[in-house]
């Protein structure tokens, strides 16, 4: 299935989970923050929460700024 | 800071947050983070503001773990957003990133002043109070604005002195009274200030703190102008409480007459 990640379409695994397409990523670490089409997603409903196909995944982390 | 002259414990209260120091650090602008983290310690700040982005994979830019060792709250902000909606999902992503309800919420109007955009900051802030946050908000130094925004339930006011990254100083400063004097939560003057002297006025002008990064990461020594800043803010605020003298047209002896 596709999902659109930060605006890039990458493919993962039917019936991917948020964690998976995160651990997938490489991005599964602390201060790391996921925004499911538009909704965030808890970290500890990571696991549980299922990436549809065609999704918008926001992957968000704090940088120097302001 | 200790200085027997009262500041000792003149802490500023936002919320349910207590500071000791009267200056907000911005991390954008450093060079690097060795440079970031001497600026830092000289300035004796207590609260910095991070910025949220897409994350890559290969990590963070560990400005992070810098403020964690450094024991620096995080403030988040929403720079980058043009919109309310936009700025509302920064701000609720960077609670679930960083573990904090505080936010700086700033929706720039666009590219070229960065101009906060005054009808979507204040549909952000009604929205971001109403869902827990505790909202710095970024403004211009609108008095009517400001009230408004302190209205629809902010805990600290930010009005600008000068487009971001200007270094332009105050340009309004009457506008800067008028907003300290009617105002009933902690205004935090923010962006514009180049030197020392504009951190200063910002003070002496009633402000309750001072938010800058800019004028320190980009100065050319940036450690020396971060204890510049931290110098000059508490100068201000001693002045402020001190009362200044009234000016006057003509010259005034302060020898006695013969």
């Amino acid at each position: 299935m596709n999902v659109h990640v930060n605006d890039e379409t990458r493919e993962f695994p039917d019936g991917s989970s948020v964690a998976d397409v995160l651990a997938e990523l490489g991005a599964a670490r602390r201060g790391v923050a996921v925004a499911l089409d538009g909704e965030v997603v808890r970290r500890g409903d990571w696991t549980a929460t299922a990436v549809p196909d065609g999704a918008r995944l926001e992957i968000l982390t704090a940088v120097q700024g302001g | 800071m200790t200085d027997g002259l009262g500041t000792d414990g003149d802490q500023l209260v936002i919320g349910e947050h207590k500071l000791g120091s009267r200056l907000i650090i911005g991390t954008g602008g450093a060079g690097n983070l060795s440079v970031l983290e001497r600026a830092l310690v000289a300035s004796g700040t207590e609260l910095t503001t991070v910025a949220m982005r897409r994350a890559d994979a290969e990590g963070g830019s560990g400005v992070l773990e810098l403020l964690r060792r450094l024991d620096i709250t995080l403030l988040p902000n929403t720079a980058g957003c043009r919109s309310a909606a936009e700025a509302v999902l920064t701000a609720q992503l960077a609670r679930e990133a960083l573990e904090t309800d505080l936010v700086k919420l700033e929706v720039h109007a666009d590219d070229r002043t960065l101009l906060p955009d005054p009808v979507e900051t204040l549909d952000a802030a009604e929205r971001l109070v109403a869902d827990g946050f505790t909202v710095f908000v970024y403004t211009n130094d609108d008095p009517v604005l400001a009230l408004r925004l302190e209205e629809a339930g902010c805990a600290a006011v930010m009005p600008l002195g000068a487009p971001i990254g200007t270094g332009l100083g105050i340009r309004n400063p009457h506008n800067i009274e008028l907003i300290v004097s009617r105002a009933g939560v902690p205004i935090i003057l923010d962006a514009g200030i180049g030197t020392a002297s504009d951190a200063a006025l910002a003070m002496e002008l009633g402000c309750d703190a001072v938010l800058l990064s800019t004028a320190v990461t980009r100065a050319q020594d940036p450690e020396r102008m971060a204890y510049a800043m931290r110098s000059a803010v508490t100068a201000g605020r001693l002045a402020r409480a001190a009362g200044r003298i009234p000016q006057r047209f003509w010259a005034q002896a302060s020898s006695p007459p013969r």
